[in-house]
C-alpha cells in the first residue's frame, strides 16, 4: 500500500463544500470576507503548479462580476429600503399592477451593503467550488467513483476532455475563414463555423467511442446478476434522492421538512448499501487509488468542522453569524466564529506544499 | 495469427477489399502499402472488428484473429488480444493524463491492480516514457502522443499490434523513435504488428513482408525486396536501385552503399550540378520577427528574405515553430517583436480582400478551407467572395486537380484532391506569395508527384513559395531554399542542397547513399547519367 502523500481528491472537494455551507449560514460580511480569504490562501498555497491556469481566478471572476450585478440591480430597480441616502436616482413611475417593482429613487447604504453581503455569500460558495477545481481535477473525483457510477463518470470525463477540443476546432476553422477573407462574426460566420465545428465535433465522437470499444470498455463480466445490479443502482438513486430532501431540510435551517436530520441519515444509509452491493462487481479494476489516510480525513473533516462552528457560534449568540445595516454598524465576529476560519486553513498544515510533493515523487522521500 | 479467408468488404455499392488471402504469422512485422482509398485502413480495422461493428457494410468470408472469428466477435472482446492505433492519436484518449490512459484499457479488464502496476512501468519503459508520467496528455508533442497510444495498447499486452499510419504527423527524428520501438518489440517480445504507411522511405527497412494494394482490390504480398521490384509505390531508394540495375533491390540505406561504389564513381566525373536560381526580387520579408501564445515564444528572432520565383522549404521538429511562421507571413498571426513584411506591407495590416491578392494559405488541413457542398458551388462561391471573374476559380482548379466532377462534395475527394481543390481556389487571385503548411501529410506517391508538378509550375510562373514539411523527399524534390528552425530560431538557413546535405536527419535517401556527393533525388541522377544536366 502506498503511503498517503496528499490529500485524497475527494477530501479536497468535501472541505471545500462544508466551507460553502459555512457561508451559507451567515449574513456576517466580516466573516464572509475572513472565509473568503482563508479559501484563497489555502488554494493559492496549494494548487499544484502544472496547471496552466487555476479555475480559482476564473471563479473569482464570476464571483466579482455577481456582486456587482446584485449592486447595480439594486441601485436601478432594488427595493426602496429605509437608511441614510447617498443619492436620488430620476424615478419612473409604475403603473398600480406593477407595485412591487421600482425604477430609481433614492439610493441608500444600508440597501447598497444589504445587496453587497448577499452577493458576497455567494461570491464565497462560488470561490469553494473554484478551490476544489484547482486543488483536485474533477476528473481525479470522478476516477474515485464508486464503479456503479462508472458509465456516468466516463461520460462526464468524456464531455469534460471534450469542451476544449471543441475551442480549439473553433480557433482552427476561424483562422481557415479568415484566410478565405470570410466574415468570422455575425450570423453568417456563426454559421459558417458552427457547421464545420459540429461535423468535427462528430467525427471525434465515432473516433473516441470506437478507441474506447477497442479498449474493452463496456464488458461485463458473465458472473454478476442482473437483477441484483438493478437492485444496487435503485437502492443508490432512491437513497440520494431521501439524502437531497433531508440535505435541504438541514440546510433551510427551519421547520420547513420535518425531521430533516433522520432523513438525511437514512438516505446516506441507503446510498452506501447500494454501493456496497455494487461494489463487490469485479468487472474493473482501478490503477493505482489514491491513498486515503489522515491527511485526507484532516482535510474534509476541517471544513465541515468549520460549519459546524459557525451554526454553534449562532445558536450561542445570533448577533455573531447575522448581521443586517439596519441600524448602520460595524459587523463583529466572535471567537468561536473566528476559530471557524482558523479550522478552515488546517489543510495547510496536513497538505504538504507542491516543493514537497515533487521531492517526495522523485527521491521517494517519505513526507513527515 | 491472423487469418483473412475470402474476405469481402464494402460500405456502398463498390467492393473495397476483393476475395483477401492472407496470413500474417507470429511474431512478423506486416507493412501494408498502397495508393490513397485502396482499403489499407479497412484492412487494419477489420484485424480489431473494428470493421464492421463499428463501421456497418457487409462483410462476406470471415477473417479468424487469434482463434477468433471477427464475424461473433466484437472488438471489445478483442481488447485483449488485439491493440489498435488510429491515424490520429489524440483523438483515441479517453483520459488527461499519460500515467491513467496507459491504465485504461487494463482497468476495463479488470486486470488485478498489482499486475497492472507492473504493466504500466514496463509499457512506459519499454516506449522510453517515464520522464512524462506525469504529464497531461494535451502538453505532449506529436511524437510523445503518439508512443503514448502505442503504450496505452500495449500495456494490455495484445498479442497483435496494429498501426494506421503512425508516423504521418512527425519530423524525421520522432518518426524513427517510433519505429525503433516498434522493431523492438517484434525483436524483444515476439509482438505481431501490422502498419499500414505512406512514406514507404521510413518503414520499408523494418518490415518483414510487403502488402501491397492496387487500388482496384488487388494485392501483392511478399518479401520486401521482390514486392518492391515491379511496383508502381518505390521510395527512392528503390528507384535508385532500378536505375543502377541492382538485384536484388537494396531496402536499406547501408545495402544500398555497400553495393553504389562504380555507381559513385561514375557520377563523380559527372560535371558539377546546376547551382540553384536566385530568384527575382524579394517578395516577403521577416526582420528578427517574434510570435508567441501566452508564456511560450513560438519564433524568437527570425530573419528571412523569400524571392520571387523560388521555393523555400521550412523544416524542424514538431513544435518548432514552423506554423507559426506561416501564420505571421500570412498575415493571421500578429508577430509580438520585429516585423514581417509582404511587397512593403505588413500582412496583418491589408484588408481581407487585398490579402487573398497577395498571400495564399494553405493550411495543415487543407479541408478547413472548403466549405460548400459541391465543387461547382465551392468555386462559384470563391469568385464572388474575390470579386473575380465568374469562371476564374474554376479554370485555376482545373489547371492543378485536373478534371473535378462537379457535383462531388468536396468532403468525399481523396486528400490529393482537397489539397488541390484548395490550392486552385487560394492561386484563382494570382497572389505573389503562397504558403503550404505540411502539403504531403496524407498523400500517396502518385499525389504527391503532382504535387511537384504542380509546385514547379508556380515557380516558372515567378511565385514565391514557402513550402513548411517534414517530409525531406519533397524538399530534395523541389527547394531551392532551406531554413531549419529550432526552438524558434533559425538554425540554417541556404541553399537546400547544402542545408540537407549536411544535417543528417533531414538528408534524403539518395543523399545517404550517395554521400559525400550532393546528389539529392533519383531524377537527378538519371539525367546525369543521361548526359543532360537537370
Amino acid at each position: 500500500m502506498r503511503r498517503e502523500r496528499t490529500p485524497h481528491a475527494v477530501a479536497w472537494w468535501i472541505w471545500a463544500a462544508g466551507l460553502a455551507l459555512a457561508a451559507l449560514r451567515t449574513s456576517n460580511p466580516l466573516l464572509l470576507a475572513l472565509l473568503a480569504a482563508a479559501i484563497v490562501v489555502v488554494c493559492v498555497a496549494r494548487t499544484p503548479r502544472d496547471l496552466q491556469q487555476s479555475p480559482l481566478a476564473t471563479f473569482a471572476r464570476v464571483a466579482l462580476i455577481i456582486i456587482l450585478v446584485r449592486v447595480v440591480l439594486q441601485i436601478v430597480f432594488g427595493q426602496r429600503l429605509p437608511g441614510h441616502v447617498l443619492f436620488t436616482l430620476p424615478s419612473v413611475p409604475m403603473p398600480s399592477w406593477a407595485e412591487g417593482v421600482s425604477i430609481g429613487g433614492p439610493v441608500s447604504i444600508e440597501g447598497l451593503l444589504s445587496a453587497i453581503t448577499g452577493g458576497l455569500r455567494l461570491a464565497v460558495v462560488l470561490l469553494a467550488f473554484g478551490a476544489a477545481n484547482a486543488l483536485a481535477s474533477p476528473r481525479a473525483v470522478l476516477r474515485s467513483l464508486p464503479g456503479l457510477l462508472h458509465e456516468v463518470a466516463v461520460a462526464i470525463t468524456v464531455a469534460l476532455c471534450f469542451a476544449p477540443e471543441v475551442l480549439a476546432s473553433v480557433r482552427r476553422i476561424q483562422q481557415a475563414r479568415l484566410l478565405r477573407g470570410r466574415p468570422t462574426t455575425g450570423i453568417a460566420g456563426m454559421r459558417g463555423i458552427a457547421v464545420p465545428v459540429l461535423e468535427d465535433a462528430l467525427d471525434r465522437s465515432i473516433q473516441l467511442a470506437a478507441s474506447m470499444g477497442a479498449r474493452g470498455f463496456g464488458r461485463r463480466p458473465v458472473s454478476v446478476s442482473l437483477a441484483r445490479e438493478r437492485t444496487a443502482l435503485a437502492t443508490l438513486i432512491l437513497g440520494s434522492m431521501i439524502l437531497l430532501v433531508g440535505g435541504y431540510g438541514v440546510l433551510a435551517g427551519s421547520s420547513v421538512v420535518p425531521g430533516a436530520a433522520w432523513l438525511a441519515g437514512l438516505g446516506l444509509a441507503a446510498v452506501c448499501l447500494g454501493v456496497g452491493l455494487s461494489g463487490r462487481r469485479a468487472a474493473r479494476t482501478r490503477y493505482r487509488p489514491a491513498p486515503v489516510g489522515l491527511r485526507s480525513v484532516a482535510c474534509g473533516a476541517s471544513g465541515w468542522l468549520s460549519a459546524l462552528l459557525v451554526v454553534i457560534a449562532g445558536v450561542a449568540d445570533a448577533s455573531s453569524i447575522t448581521w443586517s445595516p439596519w441600524p448602520l454598524s460595524w459587523p463583529q465576529v466572535t471567537p468561536l466564529a473566528f476559530a471557524a476560519v482558523v479550522i478552515a486553513l488546517v489543510p495547510l498544515l496536513v497538505a504538504p506544499g507542491e516543493a514537497r510533493v515533487a521531492a517526495a515523487r522523485g527521491t521517494k522521500i517519505a513526507v513527515s | 495469427m491472423i487469418r483473412f479467408a475470402g474476405t469481402w468488404f464494402r460500405y456502398g455499392s463498390s467492393w473495397v477489399v476483393r476475395d483477401l488471402d492472407l496470413e500474417v504469422a507470429d511474431g512478423e512485422l506486416l507493412v501494408v502499402v498502397g495508393p490513397t482509398g485502396s482499403g489499407k485502413t479497412t484492412l487494419l480495422k477489420m484485424i480489431d472488428g473494428l470493421v464492421p461493428h463499428f463501421s456497418g457494410g457487409e462483410l462476406r468470408g470471415d477473417v479468424i484473429v487469434a482463434g477468433h472469428s471477427i464475424r461473433d466477435t466484437p472488438p471489445t472482446e478483442l481488447a485483449g488480444t488485439v491493440g489498435y492505433v488510429g491515424q490520429d492519436p489524440a483523438a483515441s484518449f479517453v483520459t488527461d493524463l499519460v500515467e491513467e490512459e496507459i491504465a485504461y484499457a487494463m482497468e476495463n479488464l479488470g486486470i488485478e491492480p498489482a499486475v497492472m502496476r507492473r504493466r504500466v512501468e514496463e509499457a512506459l519503459d519499454l516506449m522510453s516514457l517515464h520522464e512524462l508520467r506525469d504529464r497531461r496528455l494535451t502538453t505532449l508533442s506529436g511524437g510523445q502522443r503518439q508512443r503514448v497510444a502505442i503504450a496505452a495498447v500495449l500495456a494490455a499486452a495484445p498479442r497483435i499490434l496494429v498501426l494506421d499510419e503512425p508516423t504521418a504527423a512527425l519530423d524525421p527524428g520522432a518518426a524513427e523513435e517510433v519505429l525503433s520501438s516498434l522493431t523492438r518489440l517484434v525483436h524483444d517480445v515476439g509482438m505481431t504488428v501490422v502498419l499500414a504507411e505512406h512514406r514507404l522511405e521510413r518503414v520499408l527497412p523494418f518490415a518483414d513482408r510487403v502488402v501491397l494494394l492496387d487500388g482496384q482490390g488487388g494485392m501483392v504480398a511478399g518479401e520486401p525486396g521482390a514486392v518492391m521490384a515491379d511496383s508502381a509505390l518505390a521510395p527512392p531508394l528503390i528507384e535508385l536501385g532500378r536505375l543502377a540495375g541492382w538485384s536484388p533491390l537494396p531496402i536499406t540505406v547501408r545495402e544500398a552503399r555497400r553495393r553504389c561504389g562504380p555507381l559513385r564513381e561514375a557520377l563523380a566525373e559527372l560535371p558539377t550540378l546546376a547551382p540553384e536560381a536566385d530568384g527575382g526580387d524579394v517578395v516577403a520579408k521577416t526582420d528578427g520577427l517574434c510570435a508567441s501564445f501566452g508564456n511560450l515564444l513560438a519564433l524568437d528572432g527570425v530573419d528571412l528574405a523569400v524571392r520571387a520565383g523560388t521555393i523555400t522549404a521550412i523544416m524542424g521538429r514538431n513544435g518548432s515553430g514552423k506554423s507559426t511562421l506561416l501564420s505571421c507571413l500570412a498575415g493571421i498571426k500578429e508577430p509580438s517583436c520585429g516585423n514581417a513584411s509582404v511587397g512593403q506591407t505588413p500582412p496583418a495590416d491589408l484588408s481581407a480582400a487585398e490579402r487573398i491578392r497577395t498571400v495564399g494559405f494553405v493550411p495543415q488541413e487543407a479541408s478547413l478551407l472548403l466549405y460548400a457542398q459541391r465543387v461547382d458551388e465551392e468555386c462559384a462561391t470563391a469568385d464572388e467572395e474575390h470579386g473575380l471573374a465568374p469562371g476564374t476559380t474554376a479554370a485555376s482548379v482545373t489547371a492543378i486537380a485536373g478534371e473535378l466532377a462537379p457535383d462531388r462534395h468536396p468532403r468525399d475527394l481523396s486528400e490529393g484532391q482537397q489539397l488541390a481543390l484548395a490550392l486552385g481556389i487560394v492561386l484563382a487571385p494570382a497572389p505573389r506569395l503562397v504558403l503550404l503548411d505540411e502539403p504531403t501529410r496524407g498523400l500517396d506517391y502518385e499525389a504527391k508527384r503532382s504535387l511537384v508538378a504542380i509546385l514547379e509550375m508556380l515557380r516558372a510562373k515567378g511565385v514565391a513559395i514557402v513550402v513548411a514539411t517534414h517530409d525531406v523527399e519533397l524538399v530534395a524534390q523541389v527547394a531551392d531554399h532551406a531554413v531549419v528552425l529550432a526552438q524558434g530560431e533559425v538554425i540554417a538557413n541556404g541553399g537546400a542542397r547544402e542545408v540537407i546535405c549536411h544535417t543528417p536527419a533531414f538528408a534524403p535517401q539518395v543523399a545517404k547513399v550517395l554521400s559525400p556527393l550532393a546528389w539529392l533525388t533519383v531524377g537527378e541522377v538519371a539525367a546525369a547519367l543521361e548526359g543532360s544536366p537537370s
